[in-house]
């Protein structure tokens, strides 16, 4: 049957995939690997004097749960076959996108200081023909979970093993396309798909209960068919176990919503609306560093 | 005066069977899911009208039934494309795909370079009675103006049937654009095919009429009616707007003074926007008339009433033609 997800996961167990990049599981490890890539995209967007810091910063410790402790992929083969599939639906993000790719090795860390330069792989929204390793263009809110979900249709026909996960925020949850895609996810049983929500109640005109108001939305999944996990958006080890978790769901997709500070680790960017769409200048960028510096005494020996 | 080695029926007015275009895509498309087993068929609650429902009965395992939702359906869509060498191709009416989806035909599909292909089904006046809402006479214009895109408008079924293959083949984003109506099928198997080349069908020395979808055929019994009345008219089947066969557009345009181009779809931005952009500047002297909807909503009627009023049937593309050479 072509949507009998058991099997799939009876091929997992048969033919495990390819380990790919081996996988970090010590949580001091993760956070100076997040710090640092917090790092990155103060000095990326400074450098660029254009850009969206809050969920950039807010989403370090997600993508540093991701990419270092939970997905399948090789930074040196980006084609992989069996790679996850990695989908950034609010590509206005990508910078963090781009600076944890670096740090796995797909790219040398000092392009990414060309973010959203003329010339530059690193587009200002991310282009899947310019740079290995991104799966799909985004820009447009509400794209990335339809095609997510196209991916995970077709490794569930087709007997892949891989998953595909779908980082998306909680602002495009005003776009229908969402609705659309998380409706279909539940009707054809996509349990290799998990969806993880930036959940951090901004957006750029203002906090997303005035703006739209999206709550209930563990209720609103849970009634549309999906299983759902709250998380602390910070906690590296809770975000994997969550993903962990969802795997083991096999006849449901997974929506992972989590509970994240925009601008996190950074004083003066932390629940401040306005730095969604803006970027640091001079001083900001020493204030930020600095801080994130004090952080890493933290993390010594780790 | 029709070039025989078009393999076109003949004589070209003589009685014949009368089919849908959109049978053709779907008759094309349970062909490729024959032969390929990486093509895909999609559709958003409209299985049985765009004829996918012929490749859902036999390859359920790569059809999907989307529901009413084309945002989704070109989304997924492009999500599938991604893996491996698969080709999928979505079907809905062309107001809703590519119109309710534009967006995502734009970024997930173009942007992307997904190799997506989109049949809009019910296009122009033909669908009839659904009325303005659901007539399609826009859908050209806006994909012919997205990068990476093809856009292709079929004459009839057996070229719409040619026309899907060949897209199946080609690389990136094909729209395809097919008519509910039954129309004649005057091209045959043997009839040429080639994404991108206009077929030369008639020669002709006073004017040329560039054509494409139900009105190539019109245009043909037009050109033997205005024969007879003494014009010589040329008729090229332009089904490829994009890319558009300029060199043909040139070449014509050193061969008579006048050019016409009547399509089943808003005179601006598709097939004589298209010409025109091709003519622009070249200082050819030869004049071009479009013939068309013209910049409004058409209503609800019998299809051939609807051709006959916007006059896009063969009476009314020469009454045009005649006009156009006062």
């Amino acid at each position: 049957m072509a949507d009998d997800g058991s099997k799939q996961a009876l091929l997992e167990k048969v033919a495990p995939p390819a380990p790919g990049m081996p996988k970090i599981t010590d949580s001091k490890k993760l956070d100076r690997i997040a710090t640092d890539i917090r790092k990155s995209v103060v000095q990326m967007l400074h450098a660029a004097k254009s850009g969206h810091s809050a969920g950039s910063i807010g989403l370090a410790d997600i993508f540093t749960a991701l990419y270092f402790g939970m997905l399948n992929h090789d930074p040196k083969n980006p084609e992989w076959p069996g790679r996850d599939r990695m989908v950034l639906s609010n590509g206005h993000v990508c910078p963090v996108m781009y600076a944890a790719m670096a740090e796995a090795g797909y790219f040398p860390k000092e392009e990414l200081l060309t973010l959203r330069k003329l010339g530059s792989r690193l587009q200002g929204h991310p282009h899947k023909g310019s740079l290995p390793g991104i799966e799909n263009s985004s820009g447009p809110l509400g794209q990335g979970l339809s095609i997510a979900a196209g991916m995970a249709l077709f490794a569930k026909r087709k007997r892949k093993s891989w998953r595909v996960y779908c980082v998306c925020s909680d602002g495009e949850h005003n776009e229908g396309q969402i609705w659309e895609a998380v409706m279909a996810a539940a009707k054809f049983k996509l349990g290799n798909l998990t969806a993880i929500m930036d959940r951090n109640n901004i957006q750029i005109d203002g906090y997303t209960e005035d703006v739209m108001p999206l709550e209930p939305l563990a209720e609103k999944y849970r009634a549309f068919g999906w299983n759902v996990i709250e998380v602390d958006g910070h906690n590296i080890s809770q975000i994997i176990k969550a993903c962990n978790e969802a795997k083991h769901v096999i006849e449901r997709p997974t929506m992972i919503i989590a509970h994240t500070v925009p601008g996190k680790a950074i004083s003066f960017m932390e629940f401040i609306t306005e730095w969604h769409g803006k970027s640091p200048g001079d001083k900001e960028k020493d204030q930020a560093l600095a801080e994130l510096k004090e952080l890493e005494a933290g993390y010594e020996g780790a | 005066m029709i070039r025989k080695e078009m393999n076109l029926i003949s004589p070209i007015d003589a009685p014949q069977a009368k089919k849908p275009s959109r049978d053709g895509f779907g008759k094309a498309l349970v062909e490729l899911g024959e032969a390929h087993p990486n093509i895909w068929a999609m559709t958003a609650d409209v299985s049985e009208s765009t004829r996918t429902h012929w490749f859902a009965e036999k390859f359920p395992e790569r059809f999907v039934q989307m529901g009413v939702a084309e945002q989704n359906l070109a989304g997924m869509a492009a999500g599938i494309a991604s893996c491996e060498d698969s080709v999928v191709f979505i079907s809905a009416y062309g107001v809703f795909n590519p119109g309710r989806n534009w967006d995502q035909v734009r970024v997930s599909l173009c942007y992307n370079e997904a190799n997506v292909k989109l049949h809009g089904s019910h296009t122009g006046i033909t669908v009839g009675p659904d009325g303005a809402s659901h007539q399609a006479l826009e859908d050209m214009a806006i994909t012919r103006v997205l990068p990476n895109m093809t856009v292709i408008a079929p004459a009839d079924a057996e070229e719409a049937r040619k026309a899907t293959i060949a897209a199946a083949a080609w690389k990136g984003p094909v729209y395809i654009r097919t008519c509910r109506e039954k129309m004649p099928v005057f091209t045959t198997a043997l009839t040429p095919f080639q994404i991108g080349k206009a077929n030369v069908y008639r020669d002709g020395k006073d004017a040329a009429i560039f054509a494409c979808g139900p009105q190539v055929y019109e245009s043909l019994i037009a050109a033997e009616q205005l024969e007879k009345e003494g014009i010589s008219c040329a008729v090229v089947d332009f089904h490829t707007i994009k890319p558009l066969d300029a060199e043909a557009v040139r070449e014509w345009a050193k061969k008579v003074k006048l050019i016409v181009s009547v399509e089943e779809h808003q005179i601006d931005c598709g097939l004589g926007g298209a010409i025109a952009e091709v003519l622009a500047g070249e200082g050819s002297g030869c004049v071009l008339k479009r013939h068309g909807i013209k910049n409004r909503f058409c209503e609800s009627g019998e299809p051939f009433e609807l051709l006959k009023k916007y006059g896009l049937d063969a009476a009314g593309i020469a009454e045009f033609v005649r006009e156009a050479r006062k």
